[in-house]
């Protein structure tokens, strides 16, 4: 409709350079990819020495975080902590005498596309490890690929629990070192009437599931359940139900921007942390920065790290987390979480000698680290960490202010065997 | 609008020498690439085959589809569940258990026979595609309405799968597979068994593709696409082939998603979002509509150059997607092959004005 003289020129014109350059660009880009359209890649032969990593003078260990969609946002802080993190071990010296060399991969908040990276980096970079994931999905989608390969991936994010891979390092808490002690604390602090808000997948469907058996058992009253869809925004309606169910207590498992919507609303209701306690398990000091500390003040929040928490390495860490990526930014929970696996692996290698999976492994257990938020010692038999369980309270100026901690690191029951009403809970698995 | 469509004739003896060579590379493939590379190529095959599919309902009858992603994921889906029935040995998936789920849901119950999956994810995303077309293309909605109501069915299907965690997975959609037929899905002869599958795939729909096109049924296609009314007031009902190659199209989008899934390891709603269905129609328009080939080609390429920008520039990659896009889009409206067309026919004038060919002797040039 629109096939002016001008148009036609300007095609023809292309043709000649952008498009020849544009082309090229994608043949340039698809050479290393595309080995039946021509070239022959580099065939590597995977049956000697597998994922041993270590190549010349560094050993290649792999970063897999999103850095693009919905949760580049969280994932990007791990990742600055996890390259801060094996920038200081290579100031150090490096690990076995060999500098450490990060291959960065952009998982996209896609989870086919966490399994394709994952693939990658294990078969085709030959890391020695991979730091990674945030979401339980993208772990669930990574979780084959190590378990195929034999690869070791440190995930840094507390969660649902129920699980325990062999190719997995559980750096965050499982749910026996955040909501059940979480739990417990509101029954005998806060009272006995408990709404649950979460967002509609599997980390909030299991945690709920959890605190269920749990009040049921320990005397508390389920006032109501509610989920939504991940991004939802509109909480006016669930605002009214819980207002018309009166709970005592709000257990707020949404992630992410939904968190934003539900707090403004709540407090535009006119309901503020006097008047109804709620505890969230996924609002971080990072999340509190995008919310805004005034809405949140006095709310609470269950974790195993604040920025405020009072240990010498965490004010070493603090500041030199500012000091690399500027005095606006906070540290929280899965940022340490991600700063300690990758110490923590550092440390068994070193003890292990070699990068070698199962060698790794076995010196791993019971291996123990002045972490950030105190100490915390590697269990042997589930690889998850003994962490230290905290409730916090936000703060006017959008930290956290400790009110209760288990003083002592906790040691990780994914599969919460050491409750008897939890006994049902993991039939499936 | 459409006299830039690229024509298909072209001598049989090119077009066999064509269809040899390819099978020749993907058949040769193995021997120098890696596992994963392989892995790769076979995934991007795969999408390959839904290009052809999308191609057939685009470039050649003129309906955009903006909801393929809808198809290719039932087919993700059928397969996907019969190999969790599988891995879970048994006993109930982990996320039904989880999601508070005692038994086994009616619905995946034929999931439990490979044979059953596979017809399924072929016969759900056809049913799907009915059932749309008879209610929009017998009632003469067509163009931007019918991209709009396609749009909506990608909306419907993520918001259902979603929201029904426990049926479906939810938005970690469905992984942690093990074996396939007694096979382990992770040996690399099931890999290469399973590449080799796909490519066969590939090669069978192009030829199944090339009948329709070449067919009477075909014809009617374009003529639909260059002028719907004209082919109604010659006799014909173009809602019936409309509907027939939408089913086509879809069910080659199961088929490629049944595929995507084996070698992947996991279907989620995302794979079937707003933004893959509308990657799907890019790998077509970059390839060059209305060319078979050029609809292949687009997706292997499209995708082999996100591969490639992600693992070199993790931080910046989609720029160089973004740029890739406005590229070729604005410089190359006919698309990689309408490019590939144009420098050969520039080479050939080239080559005749020196040889001064007779004009009875120039032969025709192959687009497929």
């Amino acid at each position: 409709m629109r096939q002016t003289g001008t148009k036609i020129k300007k095609r023809h014109m292309g043709k000649g350079l952008l498009a020849a350059v544009s082309l090229a660009l994608v043949l340039g880009g698809c050479g290393q990819n595309e080995p039946a359209a021509g070239s022959a890649s580099p065939a590597a032969s995977p049956a000697a020495g597998a994922s041993s990593g270590e190549s010349g003078d560094g050993i290649k260990v792999g970063i897999l975080h999103s850095l693009s969609g919905t949760m580049a946002i969280s994932e990007v802080s791990v990742k600055d902590a996890e390259m801060m993190a094996i920038d200081e071990i290579n100031a150090k010296g490096g690990v076995l005498g060999k500098k450490l060399i990060p291959v960065v991969e952009d998982g996209a908040s896609d989870w086919p596309t966490f399994a394709e990276k994952a693939r990658k980096l294990l078969s085709e970079d030959k890391v020695a490890t991979v730091f990674g994931g945030w979401t339980s999905a993208s772990r669930k989608a990574m979780l084959p690929v190590f378990e195929e390969l034999n690869g070791l991936l440190w995930y840094p994010v507390q969660y649902e629990g129920l699980e325990s891979s062999p190719n997995i390092f559980y750096t965050g808490a499982t749910t026996n070192q955040q909501i059940v002690p979480a739990v417990s604390w509101l029954l005998e602090n806060r009272g006995k009437k408990m709404y649950l808000l979460g967002s509609d997948y599997v980390f909030p469907r299991t945690a709920n599931k959890i605190i269920k058996a749990q009040l049921a058992a320990e005397g508390g009253e389920l006032a109501g359940e509610e989920y939504t869809p991940l991004g939802h925004t509109d909480y006016t309606t669930i605002i009214s139900k819980i207002k018309a169910a009166k709970p005592d207590i709000v257990f707020n498992t949404l992630n992410g921007d939904s968190n934003v919507a539900f707090f403004k609303q709540l407090k535009d209701a006119g309901i503020s942390a006097a008047d109804l306690t709620t505890l969230s398990v996924s609002v971080a000091e990072e999340e509190i920065r995008g919310i805004g500390a005034d809405v949140l003040e006095g709310h609470l929040a269950a974790w195993n790290y604040y920025q405020t928490t009072d240990t010498p390495e965490n004010k070493t860490f603090v500041e030199a987390y500012k000091a690399k990526y500027g005095a606006d930014r906070v540290t929280a929970d899965p940022i340490e979480a991600g700063y300690d696996a990758v110490y923590l692996w550092a440390a068994a290698v070193e003890k292990a000698g070699s990068t070698d999976v199962a060698a790794v492994k076995e010196a791993a257990k019971e291996l123990e680290w002045d972490a950030p938020e105190g100490k915390v010692k590697i269990d042997g038999e589930t690889q998850h960490l003994y962490k230290t369980v905290r409730i916090g309270e936000v703060q006017a100026d959008g930290q956290f202010k400790e009110v209760w901690s288990s003083g002592e690191p906790v040691k990780p029951d994914p599969y919460l065997k050491t409750y008897a009403w939890a006994s049902g809970l993991s039939s499936g698995s | 609008m459409t006299q830039w469509m690229i024509k298909t004739g072209a001598s049989r003896y090119g077009l066999a020498m064509w269809y040899f060579l390819a099978a020749a590379l993907l058949l040769a493939a193995p021997l120098f690439t890696s596992d994963f590379r392989l892995n790769l190529l076979a995934k991007f095959l795969a999408f390959a085959i839904a290009a052809v599919g999308l191609d057939l309902l685009w470039g050649y009858t003129g309906i955009l589809s903006l909801g393929h992603g809808v198809f290719f994921g039932l087919g993700g889906y059928a397969m996907a569940m019969h190999l969790k029935l599988q891995a879970s040995g048994g006993r109930l998936p982990d996320f039904m258990d989880w999601s508070g789920l005692t038994k086994l849901p009616w619905f995946w119950m034929p999931f439990q026979s490979f044979g059953g999956a596979v017809l399924l994810g072929m016969a759900i995303p056809a049913a799907v595609a009915l059932f749309l077309g008879f209610f929009t293309f017998r009632n003469r909605i067509r163009g931007v309405y019918f991209t709009i109501l396609t749009q909506a069915l990608v909306i419907i299907s993520v918001t259902l799968i979603t929201g029904q965690q426990a049926f479906t997975g939810g938005t970690n959609g469905i992984t942690g597979y093990g074996q396939i037929l007694g096979h382990s899905l992770a040996a690399p002869e099931t890999k290469l068994a399973l590449y080799y599958v796909t490519a066969g795939v590939l090669l069978a729909t192009f030829v199944l593709a090339r009948i329709v096109v070449k067919s009477r049924f075909g014809k009617v296609l374009r003529a639909i696409r260059d002028g719907e009314n004209r082919v109604r007031f010659l006799g014909y009902d173009p809602s019936r082939y409309q509907m027939g190659v939408f089913v086509l199209s879809a069910t080659l989008s199961g088929i490629a998603g049944m595929l995507f899934v084996l070698h992947v390891g996991i279907i989620s709603p995302s794979m079937m979002g707003i933004v893959p269905s509308i990657e799907m129609v890019l790998w077509v328009a970059i390839g060059g509509r209305g060319t078979l080939i050029g609809a292949a080609l687009g997706a292997l390429l499209l995708n082999g150059a996100k591969s490639a920008f992600s693992e070199s520039y993790p931080d910046i990659w989609l720029f160089f997607m973004g740029a890739l896009f406005i590229v070729t889009t604005v410089f190359l409206p006919r698309g990689i092959a309408g490019l590939a067309v144009d420098g050969w026919r520039k080479a050939r004038r080239i080559v005749r004005r020196r040889k001064e060919v007779p004009e009875h002797e120039r032969k025709g040039y192959s687009a497929v």
